[in-house]
C-alpha cells in the first residue's frame, strides 16, 4: 500500500505501517553511520547528552557524496544497516522510531523494534542520485570532523522507502524472498 | 621502447574515476532493460525502473550513481617496452585518484589505518594491481568498488574432492548470505583455482569483463549460465525485496592450481558495477 507519512514519526503512524508498505516520508530526519554511532555510544557510556534527541526521530544510515555548488547534497542512498546493529537497540530504547538503511537486521534489533513500536525502512540501495532529489536541505549538526560520516539534519519531501520490519515484527525480506523462491 | 610520462597516467586516471562513477557501461544498461522485461515481481519491476531512472539522473545532473563512490581499484597492464619517466608510477596513480575524487565531488571513503580509521580525505591510496604484458601499450582499468557488496565477498578453500558441485555451493552460499546487503541485482565475479590470493584477484578481474561476454572455456561458460539461473531462482530479487532478478551476470575466471587444492573466491558486486577502461 502507498502511504504518505510525516517525520518525526508519531506513535500512531509507526504502529500503522506494515511490512511491504511503500512510504513517502516528508519532514525532518537525521543521518548517522558507523563512526557517528560509535561516538553516540561513547557519549551515552559517559552519561552525557546525545547531539540529537532520539524520541520519535528517524535515522538514515547514509553518508553522502559532496554537494556540487548550488546544491544541497550529493548522491545520497542508504548504507548497509547491519553494521549499526550493535548500537541500534540502545537508541530504540531511547525512543528512536525509525531507521532507514538497506539489508538484514539482527534478532536483537528486530526485538527492539517490536518492543518500542518502531519501524525499519529500506531505501533502494544504489539509487543515490535519484534519492537525492527528495532531499531539500542538509545541514551538519554534529561531528563535522567525520566528513561524510557527520550527523546531518535533512529535510525530505516524499522520500521513498519501503517498510521491511514493522512494529509487529513482520519482515518483508523473509516473506518476499520466499514468495519468489523457485529452488 | 616507448617513453611515457607518468603525468599521462595521472590525467587519465582522474578522468576515469569521475567517468566510472557517473556512467555505467552499455552492457550494464542493456542488462537492466532486459531484466526489466523479465522481472516477475511488481515491486521488483518498480525498483529496476528506479535504478534506470537513477542512472539517467546521474548522467544528466552529474550526481554519482551511488554515494559510495568506492575504493579505487586500478589495474595497470603495462607493455614491457614502455619506459616511464617524470616520476614514480604509484604516486602518479594516487595523484590521479586524488584529483578525480576531490575535483569530481566523489565521496572520500578511505581510512589510513584499518584500526585507527582516520579518513585520508582524498580517497587515496588506491588498490593497484600491476601486470607486465608484451608490447608498448598500457591498459588502465579503474574500477571503484563499493563496500556494501565487497563486505559480502568470500574465499572458500575447497578440497579437490568437492569438485564442481562444491564450487556451485560456494557461489550460492555467498550470494544467499549477501542477499539484500549487496544491493541486488548483483554481478557475481568468481575466481576458481590458483592460490589463496590469486583466486581473489581472478574474481575481482572477472567483474571487469563485460557482462554480455562469456568465458571462452566451454564448461566455464556453461557454469556461468547455470549459476545465473540458479541465483535468479533464490527469490532475493531487486533490492532483496523479492523477485526473479537477483543477479545480472556471473563472470568466472579460472587458473591452474595445486594438486591438493580448489580455491574459490566469490567477489560480489552490486548493480553499480563500475569500470572505465582506456588504452594508452
Ligand atoms: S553495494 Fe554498491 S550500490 Fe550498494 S551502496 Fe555500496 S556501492 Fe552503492
Amino acid at each position: 500500500m502507498d502511504r504518505y507519512v510525516n517525520v518525526p514519526l508519531s506513535e500512531k503512524d509507526a504502529h500503522s505501517l506494515k511490512a511491504g508498505d511503500y512510504v513517502y516520508l516528508t519532514g525532518t530526519i537525521y543521518t548517522a553511520r558507523d563512526a557517528a554511532h560509535k561516538r553516540m555510544q561513547e557519549t551515552l557510556d559517559r552519561g552525557e547528552e546525545l547531539p540529537l534527541k532520539m524520541e520519535n526521530n528517524v535515522i538514515y544510515y547514509m553518508g553522502p557524496s559532496p554537494a556540487r555548488e548550488g546544491r544541497q547534497i550529493g548522491s545520497a542512498g542508504p548504507t548497509t544497516a547491519s553494521r549499526m546493529d550493535k548500537y541500534a537497540p540502545r537508541l530504540l530504547d531511547l525512543g528512536l522510531k525509525g531507521m532507514i538503511g538497506k539489508g538484514k537486521r539482527s534478532k536483537e534489533v528486530a526485538d527492539a523494534i517490536v518492543r518500542n513500536g518502531a519501524v525499519y525502512f529500506a531505501a533502494v540501495g544504489g539509487a543515490g542520485a535519484l534519492l537525492s532529489k527528495s532531499i531539500t536541505s542538509s545541514e551538519v549538526i554534529a561531528y563535522d570532523d567525520l566528513g561524510t560520516e557527520a550527523i546531518r539534519r535533512l529535510t525530505v519531501n516524499n522520500f521513498p522507502v519501503i517498510v521491511v520490519i514493522d512494529a509487529q515484527g513482520n519482515n518483508l525480506y523473509e516473506t518476499a524472498t520466499k514468495k519468489y523462491c523457485r529452488e | 621502447m616507448r617513453t611515457v610520462d607518468v603525468s599521462v597516467l595521472t590525467q587519465n586516471i582522474s578522468e576515469m574515476c569521475i567517468e566510472a562513477n557517473h556512467y555505467l557501461s552499455e552492457d550494464m544498461k542493456t542488462a537492466f532493460t532486459e531484466a526489466q522485461n523479465r522481472e516477475q515481481a511488481p515491486l521488483g519491476r518498480q525498483i529496476l525502473s528506479q535504478l534506470q531512472e537513477n542512472m539517467e539522473i546521474a548522467e544528466k545532473d552529474m550526481i554519482p550513481i551511488c554515494q559510495d563512490t568506492g575504493m579505487a581499484v586500478v589495474f595497470l597492464k603495462v607493455g614491457q617496452d614502455v619506459h616511464f619517466v617524470g616520476g614514480n608510477v604509484e604516486d602518479a596513480v594516487n595523484e590521479g585518484v586524488r584529483r578525480g575524487y576531490v575535483d569530481g565531488y566523489l565521496r572520500k571513503s578511505v581510512v589510513r589505518d584499518p584500526i585507527y580509521r582516520e579518513n585520508t580525505r582524498d580517497n587515496t591510496p588506491a588498490i593497484i594491481h600491476y601486470s607486465i604484458i608484451p608490447g608498448d601499450r598500457i591498459t588502465v582499468t579503474v574500477a571503484p568498488k563499493g563496500f556494501g557488496s565487497e563486505n559480502m565477498s568470500r574465499v572458500f578453500m575447497l578440497k579437490p574432492a568437492d569438485g564442481i558441485e562444491g564450487v556451485k555451493n560456494a557461489i550460492l552460499t555467498a550470494v544467499k548470505d549477501a542477499g539484500p546487503n549487496a544491493c541486488p541485482p548483483m554481478v557475481v565475479g568468481v575466481g576458481i583455482g590458483g592460490t589463496f590470493e590469486k583466486c581473489a584477484l581472478l574474481a575481482k578481474e572477472a567483474l571487469t569483463r563485460p557482462i554480455d561476454k562469456h568465458s571462452e572455456i566451454p564448461y566455464v561458460k556453461e557454469l556461468e549460465e547455470e549459476m545465473l539461473e540458479k541465483i535468479n531462482r533464490t527469490g532475493i530479487g531487486p533490492g532483496g525485496l523479492g523477485g526473479t532478478t537477483t543477479a545480472l551476470a556471473v563472470n568466472i575466471n579460472t587458473y591452474a592450481t595445486h594438486i591438493a587444492g580448489l580455491p574459490v573466491a566469490v567477489n560480489i558486486c552490486c548493480h553499480v558495477n563500475r569500470h572505465a577502461v582506456r588504452e594508452i
